[in-house]
């Protein structure tokens, strides 16, 4: 009968996010042999260390909507640390993986897609050290390309879904559905949903098939996509910009390669490539 | 001999749902089962069901007919094909439903140009799904039982006289009703715990298409407090299943053979 403290009430001020971190401690150095940077922060830690004698695999869990810009991250963090290897990234649902984590899943690194689900999971104490907030995303309302409804705005997107246009929203259970439901109230819109879908890709497919004539999905989704879709801005997303938390596990099997996996997402080389997918730095 | 592997057999089939009666806060769990959300998904699934029950029924106990009389190489191909949703991923047919019914799809974008008419996200949706991925359970099913019931007494009754329609109403269908009910069960059953399909086909609002399965993956995706609603939705879901078969299981008419 013993139930994950996740699943009660949540501690409000459980997760800390660290807003600027000595990250530069494994930020590109020059050449093999220079272990003399010194580390500013305790909380890093280990990853404060000389890059060269990071060995050891690391496993990363980390939110769908991260893919495939992580995998360009762990490339550019295993170029720098070529003792290490990362395995293929585990991409889900942020809650999924939090359950799996909380059921006893090993991992090292986990990034989410929300500061709640990070929450459980760092209720639990499955974590080491602090989550740190590395990117954001926002939402963009998502229509066929060439934009036949002409959607510029939530507002056009409600009376869309008035006139019987079909338009699909993330069920509210998850990160981009809080997301859809608090950018619509922050418009003073209310949106009648063709279907609440349990993902952003599930809206953005049903957009991309036809199925649905509009969509509330994040920018980084729109631009994944291609051409078959397009992403309208709308001011409003701005009141709900989605945090995406890394840490690294208690029960991780390189420690320090997870802490320093998780400085190292702050980066400049790691927050280059999070951009060139339309992540926006914190 | 056989009991090592037959205990372990039945506890793979039987232990994870008693995690879940383990698991579940028995606290929350009369207010989880009770909420409007939860009442409304499983009266929208056992109303689904019983629909496309029917609809299993009306097409499939001709289709099982036919194809329990017909021989040669067409018929092979054509069982074969009916025993597709059975094996297929469910979610393989809710993009198949989707590329046939879909707004743009095979039929779909002409009912939508004639008649206005779309299919996904709604109710008739989840109906279609539904019947896809139960309706090989009664075909497979009757048309053994017509099988192995052969044509012997068909032959007879005919020889004395007695109309093909009456034959039918008299003689093959009797002979069938084990088949015909175990197979009406199996696809109701079949019916009520389908995801995959009516996700991808159907959607999912609440009330419109949010079945039982659809109610319990979106409060398993929430974070947190959620999580104890898709277990109370899980609990609620095996004891109407395991009703259902009981209540089948009482019912099956006397039969020699399983």
């Amino acid at each position: 009968m013993t139930r994950p403290s996740a699943m009660t009430v949540p501690r409000g001020a459980a997760i800390l996010v660290v807003a600027a971190l000595a990250v530069s401690a494994c930020g590109s150095s020059d050449g093999p042999g220079s272990t003399s940077t010194t580390s500013t922060t305790g909380t890093t830690g280990p990853a404060a260390t000389g890059a060269t004698d990071l060995r050891g695999e690391l496993t990363v869990f980390a939110a769908a909507s991260l893919e495939p810009a992580l995998d360009e991250v762990a490339a550019a963090f295993v170029a720098e640390h070529p003792g290490v290897t990362v395995a293929p990234v585990r991409y889900d649902g942020s809650s999924t993986l939090a359950t799996q984590l909380l059921e006893g899943a090993p991992a090292d690194v986990l990034a989410t897609a929300d500061l709640t689900t990070m929450e459980s999971v760092v209720d639990a104490d499955l974590t080491a050290g602090d989550a740190a907030v590395f990117t954001t995303n926002t939402l963009q309302v998502v229509v066929p390309a060439g934009n036949p409804e002409d959607v510029a705005s939530l507002a056009d997107l409600a009376a869309l879904s008035d006139e019987g246009g079909k338009v699909v929203l993330c069920a509210p259970e998850v990160p981009c559905g809080a997301a859809a439901r608090t950018v619509l109230g922050a418009a003073g819109v209310t949106v009648t949903p063709a279907s609440l879908e349990q993902n952003v890709t599930a809206v953005l497919t049903k957009v991309q098939t036809g199925e649905a004539d509009a969509g509330l999905v994040y920018r980084t989704d729109v631009l994944k996509a291609g051409d078959d879709v397009v992403g309208v801005d709308v001011p409003e997303a701005a009141e709900a910009v989605n945090a995406y938390p890394a840490v690294a596990l208690a029960d991780a099997h390189e420690p320090r390669v997870a802490a320093a996996f998780v400085a190292f997402l702050r980066t400049d080389p790691a927050q280059d490539a999070l951009a060139a997918h339309g992540f926006v730095a914190p | 001999m056989l009991w090592v592997p037959a205990a372990l057999a039945a506890g793979l089939l039987v232990l994870p749902v008693v995690a879940l009666v383990v698991r579940a806060d028995w606290s929350t769990l009369p207010a989880d089962v009770t909420s409007p959300a939860a009442r409304q998904a499983l009266a929208l699934s056992l109303g689904t069901s019983v629909t496309a029950t029917v609809a299993c029924l009306v097409l499939g106990v001709p289709l099982a007919l036919v194809l329990a009389r017909a021989t040669g190489w067409a018929a092979d191909l054509l069982r074969a094909l009916v025993t597709l949703p059975l094996v297929l991923p469910p979610t393989v047919g809710g993009i198949a439903l989707l590329f046939l019914l879909g707004r743009r799809g095979l039929v779909g974008q002409q009912l939508d140009a004639w008649f206005g008419v779309t299919i996904p996200f709604t109710t008739a949706a989840v109906v279609i799904a539904q019947t896809f991925v139960a309706m090989p359970f009664l075909v497979l099913g009757l048309e053994g039982a017509l099988r192995t019931a052969g044509t012997r007494y068909e032959a007879v009754a005919a020889s004395l006289g007695a109309g093909r329609w009456t034959v039918l109403r008299r003689i093959t269908l009797p002979l069938a009703a084990p088949g015909i009910v175990a197979g009406t069960v199996l696809c109701f059953a079949r019916a009520l715990g389908e995801f995959g399909a009516t996700a991808l086909f159907a959607g999912s609002t609440p009330g419109v298409t949010q079945t039982m399965p659809l109610a319990i993956y979106s409060a398993f995706n929430g974070a947190g407090v959620t999580q104890g609603a898709a277990v109370a939705l899980s609990l609620l879901l095996v004891v109407a299943a395991v009703a259902v078969l009981l209540v089948a299981r009482a019912w099956r008419p006397g039969r020699v053979t399983a």
